[in-house]
């Protein structure tokens, strides 16, 4: 008998079991990627949560936290229902009350001072993923007092982008993954398009392209770089200004490019002293012009055909000696000032290294350039059969926006690209549609006194992009308008608002007292602002004259019961964000890749089972109890009934443009520009909860410049009509400011702040340093851990169990001379205070830089994690040692009022370790809020789906 | 005791991982755990999931530390899990035949229902890959998702571990590392793939693809102006917009 094999005894394997009953495409929110998922369920729960793989942002990938989303979901944190405070602020003590209390009280609020004064209104709405809601809402409600986090995030480096190359890093801007050989990453760590990143980076490593890494520590992306620049924190802007300065010196330029899609050649006024010095020559058609050598005469500069001069001063017609911008260039950064030496003095990076990296930049860009095989036709109509690839490409992010340079040195950083002909080349940087843009975009800023009236609309959006002094929202004596200060000379170009001002200056009445301060996802008492325990005391304060709050009113919108929930007078609380629809708008901040547009919808895919509401009908509903122009019909009844789906398919923004762009028109056909159709959201769900449009091939690069492009981006609603868009490396707009500051113009800076706008607002990138402080020598930053996103991610239960307590990483060297120890602690100090931590000692890091992970540390009972929980016990926030002062300003870029967080510098001396091995400073337990479940012993979550 | 299969076949599923890729984001762990605690050994329990010591089940777990090297060391990402070896005394110490690897795919599993508890599996285990549910009393671990890779239910595209599904980087490879032929093993072969401590005979089947050795190019200045004619020469071409 022949044997039986062994593996028939094996147990039997149950290997084909059921996964579940349905399957629901939505969009993740366990971070802002905003990849797409598919949520199995199986008998009502959540069975997993996978990568969809026809997503154009994450093509089936997901990361830990998308991965961990079944425990947001789960969460003891969660709200259950309207609260309102009943204890002193900050106590934690609540009541619950019913939706329509809440309702009827928060009309009753908001409608009193809408009636009187609008601006007594600030509405800021943190990590919100609905701006083209909330910040339309803003403007019907008729306060220019509205942004979201953008301003305590990366509004640097969008405006930076924006105002040179009509798009920018963060998401809207992509590494042509496919085809570059050689990445520089600045300052980026697990962050804004971190799965697309990761996909990248595997691709890279797979095909052996270089990449290198510019960072002062060594971790993620850093850590398989094959070259780690451990570079002094804040002094990117040096290191880029010495290789601009080495490719100019070695010739390597792509001038073509410079001549064809940049403002290069056009001239510039020199006339010092006088109100046009620095702007640019242009004809009686205001055309910009260069000097034709064919001709020897000016021509416009925008025309095709001109062979421009880049060299030389030119005499005008009118008498008046004028430059090309790229003359200005030769002659700012051919400067030795510029150069690798004084570079490596700023940044500790060797000379000779910045010189092997100009000239390796070079030849990735030159001698490895290609021709890809792509017909296409430019701007001037003219036809090319080939594009050439240059593939060399760079990416930046928070290392570079958390620094009051980052303006700057983002804007030095595209001017390095754009010397080297990568933007929107094969191989290089490549917009995400819709961008790019005009330079800069078109909407500017509402908020001067004659579009602020009581029960009045404003007439324009409160976010928008400045050219001049006179987009400034200022009082005739410069006073700011918005209670934040943003568009203010505090920070002209704050395109983002600026969140991180408005509890001090509210709290101040500086620029006017407020009366309501509503809040909506942001973690604004705790791991969101600066200066953290000053900031609580704030939320708090009462004037003794009155016995009242100097905040009067809080009302705030949150999942989870975070630590802003104590601060708040009432909390509407919100869904999560499977129990919810959301729109993921091309008017807000879309979902496009660099193959094309794409938006995206969230859809509910679990029921709720508390008395909770998505803020965004919420939002909506109050829009309508208050009667705002655009949320009732002309019978004064709820124009949008059906909350937030049915705006996301009924409202327009321009006829034929809303929310969403595909499937539009009565019949669903048209996409872009169309009529509502009411069976959008049913046509999104069919496909994935997305829309993405492919671009054909021609279109895909030189978008700048591209002339089919360009059309159709007009025909979508993206671009005004456009004939290109010429790349700013001179900015006229920066320059306008520079101009005002010197005395020109009806618009005038207070004289406090002439020499510091004249400074900030260079038309050419430049770098200076950060602020130094011999008493605080050293550098301390934080960074996202890869699995987390702020606090909603560490209170996770799966999440937490992967960094539930953050250390703070220190060099060996500098541990050394402080006599720390490994595992040993640490007093870290600034002006604003001092931690006792807990230290790591690690090689991978700038020698004269601390630096932990972001927002571990939490508020002991906050987030309904028990009271001893490491994050509140042993995890610290580095918000407590960061000043949101400067001076008598705020802590950031006097150009866009970007926050300055890793300007934090400190000192730092041993510790000796505390018998109860906490860290410092702690804060009062937060009770949790009424309703909340009490916390599971064990979790066993999964064993119901066991056969 | 329990004996390893007599007549194994010579498939060998299991794993590569290239930590010249991987960036420790720990997305494999989590998706491990997400799929994991409701499937086959369902499930992966969390103990006090919301207090002082939180401490689960996780058959995959991401260690990150710092090593150095040629380049000035370092930080590596090691991605830990069962690596389903050839000789594993995991099973052989099994006093009741609840640990055990498949004759036809050389998958290591546990039969619960035959666990006792002793945890000798997991003293055996030099790589600290298996993970005792207390809850339970039984010890668990990495099954290689065996209902996913065979699973009807799922499009063939997905039947390969969750760990792998995931992974961003793509530095996660599953296959048949008995077929010298197959993606796998080709690249295992390609890239230096490397048992993890080979001295102690477990032969274990999936492979760790070893940073590659970052070398700083020594690369001398070019200070040539090749084709300038003078100061500024250079821009004496006629450019055309």
């Amino acid at each position: 008998m022949p044997e039986t094999p062994r593996w028939s005894r094996d147990p039997e394997v149950a290997t084909s079991p059921k996964v579940a009953d349905s399957v629901h495409a939505t969009t993740c929110y366990m971070c802002a990627c905003r990849c797409g998922i598919r949520v199995h369920v199986r008998d009502g729960q959540l069975r997993y949560i996978e990568g969809n793989p026809d997503h154009p942002v994450n093509r089936g990938v997901i990361c830990a936290k998308g991965s961990a989303g079944i425990m947001q979901q789960h969460s003891p944190a969660k709200l259950r229902q309207p609260l309102l405070r009943t204890g002193e602020r900050g106590s934690g003590t609540f009541k619950a009350i019913l939706w329509d209390e809440a309702l009827d009280l928060a009309t009753s609020w908001l409608g009193t001072i809408r009636r009187s004064d609008p601006r007594k209104l600030a509405f800021f709405t943190g990590r919100d993923q609905s701006q083209m809601l909330t910040g339309w809402w803003a403007a019907q409600f008729g306060t220019p007092n509205y942004a979201a986090h953008g301003g305590f995030c990366s509004v640097n480096m969008a405006a930076a982008g924006l105002y040179s190359i009509g798009g920018s890093f963060w998401e809207f801007g992509s590494p042509d993954w496919e085809r570059t050989r050689y990445l520089m990453l600045f300052g980026v760590a697990e962050d804004h398009d971190s799965n697309p990143i990761k996909i990248g980076l595997g691709k890279l490593k797979a095909r052996g392209a270089k990449v290198v890494s510019v960072n002062p520590v060594r971790t993620g992306y850093s850590a398989i770089a094959d070259e780690w620049i451990g570079i002094r924190p804040g002094s990117d802007g040096a290191l880029v200004v010495a290789l601009i300065h080495e490719l100019l010196r070695t010739r390597r330029v792509d001038l073509d490019f410079l001549v064809r899609y940049t403002n290069a050649p056009w001239l510039v006024v020199d006339a010092p002293g006088s109100a046009a010095d620095g702007t640019f020559a242009r004809d009686e058609a205001g055309e910009p012009l260069c000097w034709d050598r064919g001709t020897n005469a000016p021509a416009s500069a925008l025309a095709a055909g001109v062979t421009p001069a880049l060299e030389g001063a030119v005499t005008l017609p009118d008498g008046r000696r004028a430059r090309p911008v790229f003359d200005l260039v030769l002659a700012r950064y051919g400067d030795t000032a510029c150069g690798p030496e004084a570079a490596e003095r700023a940044t500790d990076v060797p000379a000779a290294t910045i010189r092997r990296l100009a000239r390796e930049l070079a030849d990735a860009a030159f001698a490895q350039a290609f021709e890809v095989a792509i017909p296409w036709t430019d701007w001037a109509g003219r036809r090319h059969e080939r594009m050439t690839a240059r593939p060399v490409a760079m990416h930046a992010m928070r290392g570079i926006s958390a620094h009051a340079n980052g303006f700057q040195t983002c804007r030095a950083i595209h001017l390095l690209q754009m010397l080297l002909g990568t933007i929107d080349a094969p191989g290089g940087f490549r917009y995400k549609a819709p961008f790019p843009r005009p330079i800069p975009p078109a909407p500017r800023p509402a908020g001067h006194a004659a579009d602020v009236a009581p029960a009045t609309p404003m007439p324009g959006p409160p976010l928008g992009f400045p050219r001049s002094p006179a987009d400034l929202l200022v009082e005739a004596d410069g006073t700011p308008r918005r209670i934040d200060k943003a568009y203010s000379w505090e920070a002209p170009l704050a395109a983002h608002g600026m969140m991180h001002t408005v509890i001090r200056n509210a709290w101040a009445g500086d620029p006017y007292p407020i009366d309501t301060l509503m809040m909506f996802m942001a973690n604004m008492s705790w791991n969101s602002a600066m200066n953290t325990t000053e900031t609580m005391a704030m939320l708090t304060d009462k004037d003794p004259a009155t016995g009242e709050y100097r905040i009067p009113r809080i009302i705030y919108a949150d999942a989870y019961a975070s630590e802003m929930v104590a601060y708040a007078d009432l909390v509407l609380p919100d869904t999560t964000y499977l129990e919810r629809h959301d729109c993921i708008s091309l008017l807000d901040r879309p979902i496009g890749e660099p193959d094309g547009p794409g938006d995206a919808i969230r859809q509910p895919v679990v029921p709720l089972d508390r008395d909770v509401r998505p803020f965004q009908d919420v939002l909506i509903d109050l829009g309508a109890r208050l009667g705002l122009p655009g949320l009732v019909d002309a019978a004064g009844k709820p124009r949008y009934p059906g909350g937030f789906p049915d705006y996301m398919a009924r409202h327009e923004r321009l006829p034929g443009i809303g929310p969403l762009a595909g499937w539009r028109g009565a019949d669903g056909t048209a996409h872009g520009r169309g009529a509502p159709n009411p069976d959008q959201l049913a046509r999104y769900k069919e496909h994935g909860c997305f829309w993405h449009h492919v671009l054909p091939d021609d279109q895909r690069f030189f978008r700048h410049a591209n002339r089919p492009y360009l059309d159709w981006a007009t025909s979508m609603g993206f671009l005004p009509p456009a004939r290109q868009i010429v790349l700013q490396i001179y900015s006229e707009e920066l320059q306008s400011f520079r101009l005002a500051a010197q005395g020109h113009g009806p618009v005038q800076p207070p004289d406090a702040l002439r020499v510091g706008i004249e400074r900030a607002f260079d038309p050419l990138p430049f770098w200076e340093p950060p602020a130094e402080d011999a008493a605080y020598p050293i550098h301390a930053l934080t960074q996202r851990p890869m699995p987390m996103y702020h606090a909603w991610g560490s209170q996770n239960a799966w999440l937490r169990q992967i960094l539930g307590e953050n250390r703070l990483y220190m060099p060996r060297g500098l541990a050394a001379s402080l006599g720390i120890e490994d595992d040993g602690w640490a007093w870290v100090e600034s002006a604003k205070g001092r931690l006792r931590v807990q230290v790591r000692l690690m090689d991978g890091v700038h020698g004269r830089t601390v630096w932990t992970w972001n927002a571990i540390g939490k508020r002991a009972g906050a987030w309904n994690l028990a009271p001893d929980a490491p994050e509140g016990r042993r995890g610290f926030l580095l918000n407590h040692l960061i000043d949101d002062r400067r001076g008598n300003r705020s802590n950031s870029d006097p150009v866009t009022g970007q926050a300055a967080w890793y300007d934090l510098r400190v000192r730092l001396a041993r510790a000796e370790a505390p018998a109860d091995a906490a860290a410092e400073p702690r804060f009062e337990p937060l009770p949790p809020p009424p309703g909340a479940p009490a916390r599971p012993a064990i979790l066993r979550y999964g064993a119901d789906f066991r056969a | 005791m329990t004996s390893l299969p007599s007549h194994p076949s010579d498939k060998a599923l299991g794993l590569v991982i290239d930590l010249d890729t991987c960036v420790g984001c720990h997305a494999c762990a989590v998706a491990c755990k997400e799929w994991n605690t409701g499937g086959h050994m369902a499930p992966l329990p969390d103990r006090d999931p919301y207090g002082a010591e939180p401490s689960g089940v996780w058959f995959n777990r991401v260690h990150s530390f710092e090593a150095s090297g040629a380049c000035g060391g370092r930080t590596v990402h090691f991605p830990r899990s069962c690596l389903h070896c050839a000789e594993p005394d995991c099973v052989t110490v099994c006093p009741t035949g609840a640990s055990y690897k498949r004759a036809e795919d050389g998958i290591v599993l546990i039969d619960e229902d035959k666990c006792i508890g002793c945890k000798l599996c997991s003293w055996a285990c030099p790589y600290g890959a298996r993970e005792f549910d207390d809850d339970a009393g039984v010890m668990k671990k990495c099954t290689l998702c065996i209902d996913r890779i065979y699973n009807d239910h799922l499009a063939p595209a997905e039947r390969v571990p969750a760990c792998v599904a995931v992974c961003p980087a793509g530095a996660r490879h599953f296959g048949d590392l008995g077929d010298p032929s197959s993606a796998v093993s080709r690249l295992a072969a390609a890239r230096d793939g490397r048992d993890l401590m080979p001295e102690l005979g477990y032969r274990p089947t999936n492979k760790y693809l070893p940073p590659r050795v970052h070398t700083v190019p020594s690369v001398a200045p070019d200070d040539s102006t090749t084709g300038a004619t003078g100061a500024l020469g250079w821009l004496d071409r006629l450019l055309s917009r």
